[in-house]
């Protein structure tokens, strides 16, 4: 420690929630490279709102797992970033901080929830940023704003210190302008953690160098289904056909359990977070409470002025998915559909390498456009099964639709970090 | 189908004020969400997933607690090292 | 009106830390707030890692208690709001506990032994405490300590076969031996023990009290229960199937009514912790010998009665103290100290580890010599007793006995007081030489009373013979 980065650019896009201006950073591979973390990250000393009124003022004692390691790769940590609400969004637009804009296309929203951390690393300001991908809030953002963005395999990076939406498949990753900075990112934050009892303890990350020809790809039909942007869609095909070129071999393949992955991340997601976001009651931490009100009262009330209406709409449908007589019918039977998705993939893996789709069926939308919840819940139905089944997935930027960057999406096996970023290099550099 | 009395008491379980004119709001978005969720009536059920992972553990080992300033820290008006919280009687 | 109780006991287990995370559970001489972390407060981001101490001393438990042990269990989050809750969730076991079924072979009132099974056993972490505080509407509000949040606690449910609050204080105590026994909890640490009570009398609704925060209140407060439930049958009024509150200092229950209490616990696998495949352990897990054991080897060892041996085994302690002192004279040592000394402790609340060995089994060895009567041995004990609860250095028995002029007066010392009582009680002189009953005993009191309890009764009652015989 004892360098300082200054940090005073201007934030033009709202990607920032919080900007340290004056940022300590030590010696090592980070050193000196200043890194955004999103504000669902906890940072000792550094306010931590998740995007949200409930948690104003919230400072941790304590540094997540990512962070120290963060730390201790000397990067120079100069903000965290906006987001989506408890990360509940696909726009970052649920945010109490106002929207972030796409530097893309500053009419645009980012994507979310990771909306800020891609915004910063899309426009400049970072070389490389921390997002958490819970159904695809690494890998949407990077699709929209053009950037890469990994999702590690759940139980890769420690989860110690993520505030939780949805426990069982949330992962912190990187976000970065090329895979080789991405792979940096990741490679200093993967490692196991006792901490975090889902943690996995395995080998460090590979050296990074390209690698493609002779993967064998599977490209499932309902990566292609209904609901894809064709323009997108065209892009994408493009960009499997030259996956193709560098000597891959592409194989057409079927994944009948996309039916059902989306309702399945949804009533998991929220059926977890309603559990997870019991805590913000104002008493321990955030914003205080009213003393004046008895405890139920004055819950019931933090909770309505704290939370934003996504927060409180998934609370509440989560509520109800475990309530007394709905859990047979939507808990449980998400939890057999989540392992009929694991199936699948597992049934693919035989014979595959790793998958290849888009990473979202259409791109960046204007602001203020999405009001639907389900509508824009469907927008995550190509990204949510790797979540579901905890594979590590990630998007590299494949080229353009109506002006407007996409991603292309490539799901490995398992503990594949490794193949899938150098698949993605490969990709990348045969683009150039 | 749930009704607007459904989403009131799930609201009082799930301890979040909703307002009347809200209810309305919820109760529609609900059942569109609920009606796309009938899409896993058709999932069987199955026999329990094999867990992942089993038997995750630490020793008996005592840790450092947190400092009592940085315990109180974040909440609002403690009182003789105590956190306060409104009444429950 | 045939009542059917059931009964669910808290037990803390003596853990060096709490269930899911490092902080010491060694928390009740400090101050609030003070063994608390970012994972027992609750803090955004922080994640369970279990002891794996504590789910050895559940498992211990389990194999005393006779459970099965299923091949999978697994955590599970009990959602629900308290200020004492900092997660707005319990973890706790819910379908898939750590042990079912098992028994505790329980006193009966016959002297006999009734069999009282076990639903199951499982873990769960203990919520905080609350302080409340202020007065009026607006003026009242809670205070919270975080320390014992998340502290380990296992609970064991039995079936509804307990038909007494007798019974179920009986029940109790045997469960509590055997969990010291164990050496899993300890006695001493105050609400280490809590229990709620399901209550019923047959063919009518059940009803659930909770709060019982000592072992000691359970009688109370069931009959209490018991005494409300019949009174309103009586008087034709219906008991509701309700959960009421036990106020320990009023010795009542009332109802816990308020919609603030309406649950729905949405009970769900938790996400963090992965399940436990652990059933087999228990082969491996050695027990100590348990208090019907130690009471079979009481009674071979030391030829005492059963009676006595099952009282001195129902506290590990006492026990150990029995043990201690027993080799030389368990003849003596049995009652003296099981019906003695234990009336004396209870008398003053003191625990039997505080009594001083070498003082008790000095003066168990007066007794055996016969060097005082019994009425002043216990005096003797009394003043050790009071000594060592007034934080005073105690007495030698031989000291106190030089002091107070104790030695057992024989002889012709006693023959003279008789002869003098005789003379100042000519009417039950009379009395006795009539043949009247109790006349004697009479005499023999006032003998009692002119030695302070230093002649021996039977003595007496001799020397009074051979007297009134001349
Ligand atoms: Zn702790």
């Amino acid at each position: 420690m004892g360098s300082r980065y200054s940090f005073d650019n201007p934030d033009p896009h709202n990607a920032f929630i919080t900007i340290c201006r004056e940022a300590e950073y030590g010696e090592g591979p980070l050193s000196g490279i200043p890194v955004a973390v999103k504000d669902n990250i906890s940072t000792a000393g550094i306010e931590t709102t998740c995007g949200s009124n409930i948690l104003k003022g919230y400072i941790p004692p304590y540094d997540a797992h990512v962070i120290t390691h963060l730390r201790s790769a000397g990067a120079a940590i100069v903000g965290k970033t906006n987001m989506d609400e408890f990360g509940m969004g696909t726009t970052t637009e649920s945010s109490a901080f106002g929207p972030t804009l796409n530097p893309a296309d500053p009419t645009r929203a980012p994507g979310g929830s990771s909306g800020g951390s891609a915004a910063a690393v899309a426009s400049g300001m970072v070389q490389m940023a921390l997002g958490t991908d819970t159904g695809g809030s690494i890998r949407c953002p990077a699709s929209f704003c053009g950037i890469v963005g990994l999702k590690p395999t759940y139980g890769r990076v420690s989860r110690y210190g993520l505030i939780a939406y949805a426990n069982s498949m949330e992962q912190i990753g990187p976000l970065a302008g090329n895979v080789r900075d991405c792979a940096l990112l990741y490679s200093v934050i993967a490692g196991y953690d006792p901490r975090d009892g889902t943690s996995l303890d395995l080998p460090a990350p590979a050296p990074l160098k390209a690698e493609i020809a002779g993967k064998r790809i599977g490209v499932p039909a309902e990566f292609f289904g209904e609901g894809v942007d064709p323009a997108v869609a065209k892009t994408v095909q493009s960009g499997i056909d030259r996956l193709e070129g560098l000597g891959a071999e592409i194989i057409s393949c079927s994944m009948p359990s996309m039916q059902y992955a989306l309702a399945a991340y949804y009533v998991t997601s929220m059926s977890e977070a309603s559990s997870n976001l019991g805590r913000y009651d104002g008493v321990r931490y955030g914003t205080a409470p009213d003393f004046v009100r008895s405890w139920h009262d004055a819950y019931s009330h933090i909770r309505k002025s704290g939370f934003g209406e996504e927060v409180r709409r998934r609370i509440l449908l989560g509520s109800f998915a475990l309530s007394a007589g709905y859990q047979g019918k939507y808990y449980a039977k998400a939890q057999a559909a989540r392992q009929m998705v694991r199936n699948d993939f597992a049934r693919l893996f035989e014979t595959v390498d790793m998958l290849a789709g888009p990473t979202m069926p259409c791109v960046a939308l204007p602001l203020g456009e999405t009001s639907d919840p389900l509508s824009m819940y469907l927008a995550d139905i190509l990204t949510v099964p790797a979540n579901l089944a905890g594979v590590p997935a990630i998007s590299v930027p494949c080229g353009t639709a109506h002006n407007l960057p996409v991603g292309l999406q490539l799901i490995g096996k398992h503990r594949s970090e490794d193949e899938i970023l150098s698949a993605a290099l490969a990709f990348e550099e045969g683009s150039v | 189908m749930v009704s607007k009395e459904d989403v009131a008491h799930i609201a009082t379980i799930a301890d979040i004020g909703v307002d009347e004119s809200e209810l309305d709001l919820f109760t529609g978005q609900f059942n569109a969400i609920l009606d796309y969720f009938d899409v896993l009536d058709s999932v069987p059920i199955g026999g329990d997933a094999a867990p992942l992972r089993k038997n995750v553990f630490r020793d008996d080992e005592v840790v450092p607690s947190l400092s009592h300033d940085e315990v109180l820290m974040n909440a609002t008006d403690p009182e003789d090292g105590f956190i306060r919280a409104p009444r429950v009687i | 009106m045939t009542v059917i109780i059931g009964l669910e006991i808290h037990c803390q287990l003596n853990t060096k830390t709490k269930l899911f995370c490092g902080c010491s559970t060694d928390y009740r001489d400090d101050g609030p707030n003070t063994h608390v972390c970012p994972i027992c407060l609750g803090l955004p981001g922080t994640l369970p890692v279990t002891n794996k101490q504590a789910v050895l001393y559940a498992l211990k438990v389990a194999k005393a208690l006779h459970c099965k042990v299923p091949a999978f269990s697994e955590f599970a989050r009990k959602n629900y709001f308290y200020p004492d809750l900092p997660k707005a969730f319990q973890i706790t076991q819910y379908d898939k506990p750590l042990a079912l079924g098992g028994y505790i072979d329980n006193e009966a009132e016959n002297g006999g032994e009734k069999r009282v099974e076990l639903t199951r056993i499982h873990m769960e972490e203990d919520p905080g405490r609350l302080v409340h505080k202020g007065s009026g509407d607006r003026g009242r509000y809670t205070l919270v300590d975080y320390n014992r949040s998340g502290v380990p606690l296992i609970e064991i449910v039995t079936e509804p076969q307990l038909s007494s609050p007798k019974e179920a204080r009986r029940f109790l105590n045997k469960l509590r031996a055997t969990l010291e026994y164990l050496g899993i909890y300890d006695s001493e640490r105050e609400g280490s023990l809590r229990v709620d009570a399901n209550i019923s009398i047959k063919g009518y609704e059940r009803v659930e009290v909770k709060n019982i925060t000592s072992y000691k209140g359970v009688e109370k407060a069931l009959t209490f229960e018991i005494t409300r439930q019949k009174g309103m049958i009586r008087r034709n009024a219906q008991i509701v199937r309700e959960t009421r509150h036990y106020q320990e200092a009023r010795g009542v229950t009332t109802s816990a009514r308020s919609k603030e209490m309406e649950h729905d616990y949405r009970y769900f696998p938790e996400p963090d912790l992965a399940p436990l495949e652990v059933s087999s352990w228990v082969d491996e897990i050695p027990l100590p010998e348990l208090p019907d054991a130690r009471r079979d080897r009481f009674v071979q060892q030391y030829g005492i009665s059963q009676n006595h041996a099952r009282t001195l085994t129902g506290d590990l302690k006492l026990a150990e103290f029995f043990e201690e002192i027993a080799s030389d004279m368990p003849e003596i040592a049995a009652p003296w100290t099981a019906d003695i000394l234990l009336g004396e402790l209870n008398y003053r609340d003191m625990p039997v580890t505080k009594v001083p060995v070498p003082h008790y089994g000095a003066l168990l060895l007066e007794v055996k010599k016969g060097s005082v009567t019994d009425t002043s041995a216990v005096e003797i004990l009394r003043l050790i007793l009071n000594q060592v609860m007034e934080g005073q250095q105690p007495e030698m028995p031989g000291e106190i006995i030089a002091r107070l002029g104790l030695s057992k007066e024989k002889g012709d010392s006693i023959v003279d007081t008789v002869a003098s009582v005789l003379r100042e009680n000519e009417a039950a002189v009379a009395d006795h030489r009539a043949g009247k009953a109790g006349a004697i005993n009479f005499l023999v009191g006032q003998v009692m009373k002119a030695t302070r309890g230093r002649a021996d009764p039977k003595e007496i009652a001799k020397i009074i013979a051979d007297l009134l015989k001349e």
